[in-house]
C-alpha cells in the first residue's frame, strides 16, 4: 500500500460543508495521509482545478446548483486519469437508496471522522464506479456536455447548443460562436434531450430554442422543401421530407 | 328550518301545478311527495356532513393531524452549520444552536391555537438566520411588514413552512443570490400574507410544494372555514403564495 498522501479534493457549495471537510481531512492526517489539492463550490470549478492538479479523489457534494455532483461525476470520466469519487448528502433519501443498491461510495452529513477514514482507506481497493452506474444513478438529461478541446475538457452548457450534427464517427455541438467534436451518438443525444430537442433530419439534431422560423424553397428536383432559419446564426437547416411534419408542431 | 323551507317549496309546486295544470290526479301528489323527501333528504345529509366536519372534536383531531413535522433536510442542514462553525466560530456556533432550541420548541409545540403573527415573524427570523449560516449571501430576504397588524391572531407555522420550500426551491438550486419577499398587511378586515421566492420552471416538481400547501390550506380552513384563501402561482420566474385569512384579535 502506498505511502504517499492521497491527494483530495472537495467540492460543495457550501463553504461551511467545505471547512468542515477541510478540518476532518487535517484530523486524520496521522492515521491518513492526505494533501488538500484544492476545493471548489461548483462543477465547472471542479473540472478546471481537476485538470490543472491531479487528484487521487473527490469528495463530491450530490446537491448544488446548475450541476450536480452525479452530473459532475460522468463529465469526470473523460479525463484521462479519472479520481475516485466519494459523493457526500445531507439527507437525500432517493439518492441514498440508489448508492446502496449500486453499491457507491457516499458518506452522510454530518460526517463523522472514522466515516471519512474508512471510505479514504477504500478507495485504493474498491472497484471504481462504473460511468453506466451513474446514468442509472441520475437518469436526468445533462445540463452540460463535455468536450475535448485542446487537451483539455471543455463543458457545453445545453442552453447554447443550437444544434447537433452527426458526421461520419462523432457528432458536432454548433453553438452561437463555436463548433465542438462530441463523441456520442445522435440517436443517444435525441433519446436524452428530447424535451429540449428535435431531430429535422437523419443527421440533425436542432434546439427548439433556437429555430426562428421556416422557408420554403425549391428543391434540387423542383420539388418544394422546407428550410429551418435559426435563431443567432445565419446557416440554414434542410428539413427533411419525413420530418416535415414537426414544422405544424411546433407551428 | 330546512324542513319549513322544504314544506312551503312543495306546497308552493303543488299549488302552481294545480293551477297550471288543473285538478292533478291523486298519483301528482304523490310524485311532488316523493320529490318533497328526496331534495330534503339529501339536503339534511348535506348539512349533517358539514356540521360534524366542522364539530370541534373534529377540528381539534385534524389539527392535531397536521401538526407541523420538523424536515429532515432542515434539521440536518442546521446540524451541519452549527458543526460546521463550532472550531472556528465557537460563539456562532453557540448562539446558532440557541436558536435551533427556540426553533424546534415552538415546531413541537401543541400549535392548534392561533397565537400572535409578532410571534411567527419573530421565529421567521430566527429560521431564516439559521439558513444564512450555510447559504451566506446566497439568501437574501425583503421584509415588507411597515403596516404589520402585530396583533392579528393566525394559526402557528403557516409562514416558516413557506419559508422552508421557499429556500429549497427557490435558493438552493442558484449559484448567485436569491432574494426572498414577504409582504404582509391589513386591507379592510383581512389579513395578506404574501410569499415571493425566485423559481425555474423547467422541469421542475412542485409536489414538495404541495405538501405544505394543502396542510396550511386544511388548518386555514379549520379555523377560518370559507373566509380564508390560499392562491399560488409561477409568473416570470417567479413562484408567489398569497394567504389572505381574517383579522382576528381575540379568540
Amino acid at each position: 500500500m502506498s505511502n504517499l498522501p492521497l491527494r483530495v479534493m472537495v467540492v460543495d457549495d457550501e463553504a461551511p460543508a467545505r471547512n468542515r471537510l477541510i478540518d476532518l481531512l487535517h484530523d486524520s492526517a496521522e492515521k491518513i495521509p492526505v494533501q488538500l489539492v484544492g476545493e471548489a463550490s461548483n462543477g465547472l470549478e471542479a473540472l478546471e482545478l481537476l485538470q490543472a492538479g491531479h487528484a487521487d479523489v473527490v469528495l463530491l457534494d450530490i446537491r448544488m446548483p446548475e450541476m450536480d455532483g452525479l452530473e459532475l461525476a460522468q463529465h469526470l470520466f473523460k479525463l484521462t486519469v479519472p479520481p475516485a469519487l466519494i459523493f457526500t448528502t445531507a439527507y437525500d433519501v432517493y439518492a441514498i437508496k440508489a448508492f446502496e443498491l449500486h453499491a457507491v461510495d457516499y458518506l452522510l452529513k454530518p460526517i463523522r471522522l472514522t466515516r471519512l477514514q474508512e471510505a479514504l482507506m477504500r478507495v485504493g481497493t474498491a472497484k471504481p464506479i462504473q460511468q453506466e452506474v451513474l446514468q442509472k444513478i441520475r437518469p436526468k438529461p445533462r445540463t452540460h456536455l463535455s468536450v475535448h478541446e485542446r487537451d483539455k475538457i471543455h463543458l457545453v452548457p445545453l442552453s447554447d447548443v443550437v444544434y447537433f450534427r452527426a458526421e461520419l464517427k462523432y457528432v458536432t455541438i454548433r453553438t452561437c460562436e463555436k463548433e465542438y467534436l462530441l463523441e456520442e451518438s445522435l440517436t443517444r443525444l435525441e433519446d436524452e434531450f428530447q424535451e429540449y430537442f428535435v431531430r429535422i433530419h437523419r443527421n440533425c439534431l436542432v434546439s427548439k430554442d433556437y429555430i426562428a422560423g421556416f422557408e420554403k424553397t425549391e428543391g434540387i428536383s423542383g420539388e418544394p422543401s422546407w428550410m429551418l432559419l435559426l435563431r443567432g446564426l445565419e446557416e440554414k437547416l434542410s428539413v427533411s421530407r419525413r420530418q416535415q411534419h414537426i414544422m405544424r408542431e411546433l407551428g | 328550518m330546512v324542513l319549513a323551507v322544504e314544506l312551503i317549496l312543495a306546497t308552493a309546486m303543488y299549488w302552481f301545478g294545480g293551477v297550471i295544470l288543473e285538478a292533478p290526479e291523486i298519483g301528482e301528489i304523490f310524485r311532488y311527495w316523493v320529490l318533497c323527501l328526496a331534495v330534503t333528504g339529501v339536503l339534511l345529509a348535506y348539512f349533517n356532513l358539514r356540521s360534524r366536519a366542522l364539530s370541534p372534536a373534529f377540528t381539534e383531531a385534524r389539527l392535531q393531524a397536521l401538526q407541523s413535522r420538523i424536515r429532515p433536510h432542515f434539521l440536518f442542514n442546521c446540524i451541519n452549520a452549527v458543526l460546521s462553525l463550532i472550531r472556528a466560530d465557537p460563539k456562532r456556533a453557540e448562539h446558532a444552536l440557541e436558536d435551533m432550541a427556540d426553533l424546534f420548541r415552538v415546531l413541537m409545540a401543541d400549535n392548534r391555537q392561533l397565537s400572535p403573527l409578532q410571534r411567527e415573524i419573530e421565529l421567521c427570523q430566527q429560521y431564516l438566520q439559521l439558513e444564512q449560516l450555510r447559504l451566506g449571501e446566497r439568501l437574501k430576504v425583503e421584509w415588507h411588514i411597515d403596516n404589520l397588524p402585530s396583533d392579528a391572531l393566525i394559526p402557528p407555522l403557516v409562514l416558516q413552512p413557506l419559508l422552508e420550500n421557499a429556500v429549497y426551491h427557490g435558493i438552493e438550486p442558484i449559484a448567485d443570490t436569491g432574494i426572498i419577499n414577504i409582504n404582509i398587511y391589513k386591507s379592510r378586515n383581512e389579513v395578506h400574507m404574501v410569499l415571493r421566492n425566485p423559481y425555474q420552471t423547467e422541469g421542475k416538481h412542485h409536489s414538495g410544494n404541495k405538501m405544505a400547501l394543502n396542510n396550511i390550506r386544511e388548518r386555514l380552513a379549520l379555523h377560518f372555514d370559507a373566509e380564508s384563501r390560499l392562491e399560488s402561482k409561477v409568473s416570470d420566474n417567479v413562484y408567489q403564495v398569497h394567504i389572505i385569512i381574517p383579522f382576528v384579535t381575540k379568540v
